[in-house]
C-alpha cells in the first residue's frame, strides 16, 4: 500500500511539474507582450522595452519560471500585468462562482444520470430501455454550451422563467444567486447526466445478472428491494471513479458555459486574460484547473483501490 | 469538455482482441451485412455520409458566397425562397455558411486524427513489441498526457500561438495520443501472443515485418473505431474553441463561431443560433453512433464463434 501511494504521489508530482513547465514555456512564446497591451498601439519600441523591464519580463526564462513556481508554492500567484491587482483575490472571487456552478452541475448530472441509467438498465432489451438509451445518445451529442444556448432560447427568451445571464454575487442572497446559476448548471448537468447514465446503466445491468442478486431474489426480496439493499451499492463503485473524472471535465466545461451565460467565474477570467495577453493570470488559471484535475484523478485512483478489495494494491 | 466518452471508455478498459477472429474482420464477406443490420452504424453512417457530401458540395457550390459581406441585402432576414435559412447580422446567407462550416468541422477531425494516430499508433506498437522499461516509459508518459484535459490544452496552445483551426486541433490530437497508444498497445499485445506470430517468428521474420504484416492489419478495426470517435471529439472541441474565439478565426464560417455571433441577437432571432446548434449536435451524434456501431460490427469479441 505504502509503495503504491508513494508511486502515485510521484506520478502526480511529475505530472504537475511537466504541466507547469509546458504551460509556462508555451505562454512565454506568446506573440504580443503584455507591455505592448498596457501601453497601447502608439507606444514606441523603447517605451515597450522599458515597460517589459518594469514587469520583469526581460529576466531569463528559467528565473521567471522559478519565481512563478516559488510564488505558487507559497500561496502567492502574483500580480496581474494589466490591472496591477493581486491575482489571489481575483481567483477566489471567480471560484465563488465556478465552484458552486460545477457542484450544482455535478449534482444535477448525478441525479438525472442515476435515474436514467437505472431505468434504462431495468428496461434493458425492451423498447422503452432503447428509447432511454437513445435519449442518452442525444444528450451526449449536444455539447454543454450548445445546450446552454438552447436553454436560453426556450426557458429564458420564450418562457421567461429564469434569468439568462450575468451573476450579481452571493451578497444578493442565496435564492436569487441560485436562480442565476440554475440555467448554467442545467446546461452542464444535461451532458453530464447523459455520460453518467451510460455508466450507471452498464453497471446496473451487470449487477442485475449477478449471482448475489439472484440469491437475494430467491430469499424472497422483490426486485426493487434487492436492488436497493444489495445491488446499487455494488453498482456504485465504477460510477464513483467516473464521478471523479467527470468533475475534471465539468471544471473545463464550465469555462465555455460561463461564456454563454456571462458568469464572472474562472472561465471568463481565463478568456479575458488571454485577450489581454495577461500571461501570468493565464498561467495561474490554467495551472489551477489542470492541477485540480490531476489531484482529483490521483484521489480517484487511490480511493478506487481502497474501495474495491478485488483490485490489488501492488499492481 | 467531457465528451471523449466512447474513446475514454474503451481506452480505460483496454481492448482485448481475439486475434484469430480479428484477422478476418476487415476482409469478411459478412461485414456489409452486419453493418446493414446494425441500426447505430446505419444511422451514424448516413449522418456522417451526408456531412461529407455537404462538405464536398460546398467546395464547388454554395447558394451564396459564405464569407463575403453583400451590399443591399436584408440583414437578419427570415427564411425565404432565395435564402432558405435566412441571413445573419451581416447579411450573409446562413445556409451557405452552414455548408462551409461542415468543411471546417471535418478538417478539424482530420487534423486531430492524423496527429493522434501518427504519434500514438507507433508509440503503442513500440511499447507492445519492445516491452520492458521502454514500454513502461512510453505508457507512463502517456499517463501524464492522459490526465491533462484536452480542451484546456487547446486553450493554452491557441492562447500562445494565436487562434487557428490547425493549432487548436493539434492540441486535441496531442491530447488524444494516449488513447491511440493504449488501444494500439493492447491490441498488439494480443496479436503478438498468438500462435501465428510465434510461427512467423520461428520462420525467421523480423520484428518490424511481424508488426507490419500481422499486427497492423489485425488492430486496424480497433483503430477505425477510435478514429471515428475522435472525429466527434474534434468537431465538438473545434466548435467550443471557435465559440470562445480561440478556434477558426473570422470571417471563415465555422459552426461554433456562427453560434457565438448569433448569441447577440438571441432575443429577436433565435433561429440563427438553432441552425449551427443542430449542425454540431447532428455531426457529433453521427460520428458517435457510427463509432459505437462500427465497434459492434468490427469487434470480434461480440461475434458468435461459428
Amino acid at each position: 500500500m505504502a509503495s503504491f501511494l508513494l508511486r502515485r504521489l510521484l506520478t502526480l508530482a511529475a505530472s504537475l511539474g511537466v504541466t507547469s513547465v509546458a504551460v509556462f514555456f508555451l505562454l512565454a512564446v506568446l506573440p504580443g507582450s503584455p507591455a505592448a497591451v498596457i501601453l497601447g498601439t502608439q507606444a514606441t519600441p523603447g517605451a515597450v522595452q522599458a515597460e517589459k523591464v518594469k514587469l520583469g519580463l526581460t529576466a531569463p526564462l528559467w528565473d521567471r519560471y522559478g519565481h512563478w513556481i516559488a510564488g505558487l508554492l507559497s500561496g502567492n500567484p502574483g500580480v496581474s500585468y494589466i490591472s496591477q491587482r493581486p491575482i489571489g483575490p481575483q481567483i477566489g472571487q471567480a471560484l465563488s462562482v465556478t465552484g458552486p456552478l460545477v457542484g450544482l452541475g455535478l449534482t444535477l448530472g448525478l441525479l438525472g444520470g442515476g435515474v436514467l441509467g437505472v431505468l434504462a438498465a431495468l428496461r434493458n432489451r425492451r423498447v422503452s430501455g432503447a428509447l432511454l438509451s437513445s435519449l442518452g445518445q442525444i444528450g451526449l451529442a449536444v455539447p454543454n454550451f450548445v445546450a446552454g444556448i438552447l436553454l436560453v432560447i426556450v426557458v429564458g427568451v420564450k418562457l421567461h422563467w429564469l434569468p439568462t445571464g450575468g451573476f450579481n454575487g452571493w451578497s444578493q442572497g442565496v435564492g436569487p444567486a441560485l436562480r442565476q446559476l440554475a440555467l448554467p448548471a442545467l446546461a452542464l448537468g444535461i451532458a453530464e447526466a447523459a455520460i453518467i447514465s451510460r455508466f450507471v446503466r452498464s453497471s446496473v445491468v451487470e449487477v442485475l445478472q449477478s449471482d448475489f442478486l439472484r440469491t437475494a431474489r430467491a430469499k424472497g426480496l422483490r426486485l426493487g428491494q434487492a436492488l436497493v439493499r444489495h445491488g446499487l451499492r455494488n453498482a456504485a463503485l465504477p460510477v464513483v471513479t467516473v464521478l471523479g473524472l467527470e468533475l475534471a471535465g465539468l471544471l473545463v466545461g464550465a469555462i465555455v458555459v460561463e461564456q454563454v451565460f456571462n458568469l464572472p467565474g474562472l472561465g471568463l477570467l481565463l478568456i479575458d486574460a488571454i485577450d489581454n495577453r495577461d500571461i501570468i493570470l493565464v498561467q495561474d488559471v490554467v495551472m489551477l484547473l489542470a492541477g485540480t484535475v490531476l489531484v482529483v484523478n490521483t484521489l480517484v485512483d487511490v480511493s478506487y483501490r481502497l474501495l474495491d478489495p478485488r483490485i490489488g494494491l501492488d499492481a | 469538455m467531457t465528451l471523449p466518452l466512447g474513446l475514454r471508455e474503451r481506452a480505460r478498459t483496454g481492448v482485448e482482441v481475439a486475434p484469430e477472429l480479428g484477422a478476418s474482420a476487415l476482409g469478411d464477406m459478412g461485414l456489409a451485412r452486419r453493418f446493414l443490420s446494425c441500426p447505430a452504424a446505419l444511422i451514424g453512417g448516413a449522418i456522417t455520409g451526408l456531412l461529407v457530401l455537404v462538405a464536398l458540395v460546398s467546395l464547388v457550390w454554395t447558394p451564396f458566397d459564405p464569407n463575403a459581406i453583400p451590399q443591399n441585402v436584408h440583414l437578419l432576414a427570415g427564411p425565404s425562397g432565395s435564402h432558405l435559412l435566412g441571413t445573419d447580422a451581416l447579411g450573409r446567407d446562413v445556409l451557405s455558411r452552414l455548408m462551409a462550416g461542415s468543411r471546417v468541422s471535418l478538417y478539424a477531425g482530420v487534423v486531430a486524427v492524423v496527429v493522434a494516430s501518427v504519434v500514438g499508433v507507433p508509440a503503442g506498437l513500440a511499447a507492445a513489441s519492445l516491452g520492458g522499461s521502454a514500454s513502461e516509459a512510453i505508457m507512463r508518459l502517456g499517463d501524464i498526457l492522459f490526465a491533462f484535459p484536452a480542451l484546456l490544452g487547446a486553450t493554452t496552445l491557441t492562447a500562445a500561438l494565436g487562434a487557428s483551426t490547425t493549432t487548436a486541433m493539434l492540441a486535441i490530437g496531442i491530447a488524444s495520443v494516449p488513447y491511440f497508444a493504449r488501444v494500439a498497445r493492447s491490441g498488439a499485445l494480443a496479436v503478438l501472443s498468438s500462435e501465428y506470430v510465434l510461427a512467423a517468428r520461428a520462420y525467421g521474420q523480423s520484428r518490424p515485418a511481424i508488426v507490419r504484416r500481422h499486427v497492423l492489419p489485425n488492430i486496424a478495426p480497433l483503430l477505425v473505431v477510435q478514429t471515428t470517435l475522435l472525429f466527434s471529439v474534434a468537431i465538438l472541441a473545434e466548435a467550443a474553441l471557435s465559440y470562445l474565439g480561440l478556434g477558426t478565426p473570422p470571417p471563415s464560417a465555422s459552426w461554433g463561431q456562427m453560434l457565438e455571433s448569433a448569441q447577440a441577437t438571441l432575443q429577436t432571432d433565435p433561429l440563427l443560433a438553432l441552425w449551427p446548434a443542430l449542425a454540431i449536435a447532428l455531426a457529433v451524434l453521427g460520428f458517435n453512433l457510427l463509432g459505437d456501431g462500427l465497434s459492434d460490427v468490427l469487434d470480434p469479441r461480440l461475434r458468435p464463434v461459428a
